[in-house]
């Protein structure tokens, strides 16, 4: 018989700046087929990466991610059509410039792939998908935009996209474009020189729940290495690391972001991940929308909840839960020491009943059970900035 | 990081050190690399045994957990406790302060199998290029 394996799947891929990773030393792991860095031990490693994000800025190489476009056939409106088909956020409500976290489900209202829709003009949108997951999803959406009049591109080897994350990346940033960023707001996006790259897209969002940009230049290693140094020479002052997985992923716990394979899955539903804000029930059909209103009626068998461990021990990935007589109720999705927070926090999977604030669950680590309770999520929220009082119209008040 | 010259390792990246019939045992400053930053550590208490090749605990890291491996067999005399507290001494001093455990050998000629220093560097060499290949 024939082999149907695709000889892509065992080949090892490189994101155009993976010699750069390896002559800073990196860390490098398979991250979904990719070689990645995970971590830069001889900057300061993950903790030190992570806590640059949170306090000052950090530098992701994120060109693994996918990137679809699709945009209008032979009439305009069918692209808008076709995403609204295929992803369950409503993206007719995105301005142009505008972008949101949505997903895309199979009809039984579980994951494709989470993805984030950027709106580049009436009837033209850029999907940015997982990497582990970009044949899949190209493939999904070619096969159920067909009977849409647009254009579907595959654009996932046309970018190398940074990720720079954190309060000051927008100081940064800011030296290397002449887009004006801060009036740019969160998840909208503008188009700008980026390193005398002209009409760059440059997208306020991240996957670090800090405030941060990510950029998308042409794929060529040059062009990248120098974007990289450019970056790196511009956020000097303000001590930037370059960051790898490692960070992306307490991070991103830290502030609750789901990560496909883990919190979302091709058997997790939208309710159970308590996705329901990103969900647009009323925007009329969507692929998993018929089921997902069924879902509705029944009750949930399961939900998603922050724990914190009380006991000395960590949660790690796929361990298992159990409530205080001992039985089996759920499984960790996430799970890892918080670096911001100084504490073991996880993500797991527990009945409903199980999900109020305060309820304790053991988590199975080497054959030991150690207590956990639920918290409020996100474990992490950074700190909006507070408009500043108008004086005139409070001494008013007072008079 | 200079590895003692008068202590043995194993393949698992642990050493150990012998004086009398007492061996200390600690991870190598490659495994404590491959790790990265330590923040917890889980070790047997004192009269344990513990058995050559056998794991005996674990040192995790923020996204790694590690099993350890005894380097010989006997019964456990003292842990580590400063560990608890600090475990990023693992990271800053994995073949002094960051001792795990000290073990009253039942079997002191287990010891002459471990490589020595020279041996282990040769063994780590490997290791190096493969990761690089």
């Amino acid at each position: 018989m024939e082999s149907v394996n695709s000889p892509t799947v065992c080949q090892i891929r490189k994101t155009p700046l993976n010699a750069l990773h390896h002559r800073l030393a990196a860390k490098m792991v398979n991250f979904g087929g990719w070689d990645m860095p995970v971590e830069y031990p001889s900057t300061g490693g993950l903790v030190a990466e992570h806590k640059a994000v949170r306090g000052s800025v950090g530098v992701f190489d994120v060109s693994h991610m996918g990137d679809i476009r699709i945009h209008s056939g032979r009439n305009p409106g069918g692209a808008l059509a076709a995403v609204q088909h295929i992803t369950m956020n409503d993206a007719s409500r995105l301005a142009i410039g505008q972008a949101h976290y949505s997903a895309m489900l199979y009809p039984q209202g579980t994951f494709v792939d989470d993805v984030i829709v950027h709106r580049l003009g009436a009837d033209d949108f850029l999907l940015v998908i997982n990497a582990g997951t970009r044949e899949k999803d190209i493939d999904w959406v070619r096969e159920n935009t067909k009977s849409f009049d647009c254009v579907v591109e595959d654009l996932s080897d046309s970018y190398t996209q940074l990720a720079i994350q954190g309060p000051r990346a927008i100081d940064v940033l800011q030296k290397l474009t002449d887009a004006d960023l801060a009036s740019v707001k969160n998840y909208w996006f503008t188009h700008g020189t980026v390193c005398e790259l002209k009409n760059r897209l440059i997208a306020r969002t991240g996957y670090t729940g800090e405030d941060g940009f990510e950029i998308y230049v042409p794929s060529d290693t040059s062009t990248g290495n120098e974007v990289w140094r450019k970056v790196m020479d511009a956020g000097r002052e303000f001590g930037i690391l370059p960051c790898g997985l490692g960070a992306r992923n307490t991070l991103r716990l830290e502030a609750k972001m789901a990560l496909y394979g883990h919190e979302i899955s091709e058997t997790v539903s939208v309710w159970e991940a308590g996705l329901e804000r990103y969900c647009k029930m009323d925007k009329g059909e969507f692929i998993g929308r018929t089921a997902l209103e069924r879902a509705k009626a029944v009750e949930q068998s399961r939900t998603l909840v922050g724990l914190e461990m009380m006991d000395r021990g960590i949660a790690r990935d796929d361990y298992r839960c159990y409530d205080e007589t001992g039985h089996a109720i759920g499984i960790i999705t996430s799970g890892s020491p918080s670096p911001t927070l100084g504490k073991n926090i996880a993500l797991a999977y527990v009945p409903p009943a199980m999900s109020a604030i305060g309820t304790a669950i053991y988590v199975e680590i080497r054959e030991r059970k150690y207590k956990s309770q639920v918290v409020p999520t996100p474990f992490y929220k950074r700190a909006r900035k507070v408009a500043p009082q108008p004086v005139a119209s409070s001494s008013a008040k007072t008079v | 990081m200079a590895y003692p010259a008068n202590y043995r390792y194993t393949n698992q990246h642990e050493w150990v050190q012998v004086k009398g019939d007492v061996a200390t045992i600690g991870i190598t400053d490659y495994a404590q690399h491959e790790l990265g930053d330590v923040v917890f550590v889980e070790l047997p208490k004192p009269g344990n045994k513990v058995t050559a090749g056998k794991s005996f605990g674990t040192v995790e890291s923020v996204k790694a957990v590690s099993d350890i491996y005894s380097p010989v067999t006997g019964e456990v005399t003292e842990a580590n406790g400063d560990l608890q507290n600090a475990p990023e001494k693992i990271n800053s001093d994995p073949h002094g302060a960051a001792w795990l455990i000290k073990v009253r050998l039942s079997n002191p000629a287990e010891v002459n199998s471990l490589m020595d220093a020279k041996a282990y560097e040769a063994f780590i060499a490997t290791k190096g290029k493969e990761a690089s290949a």
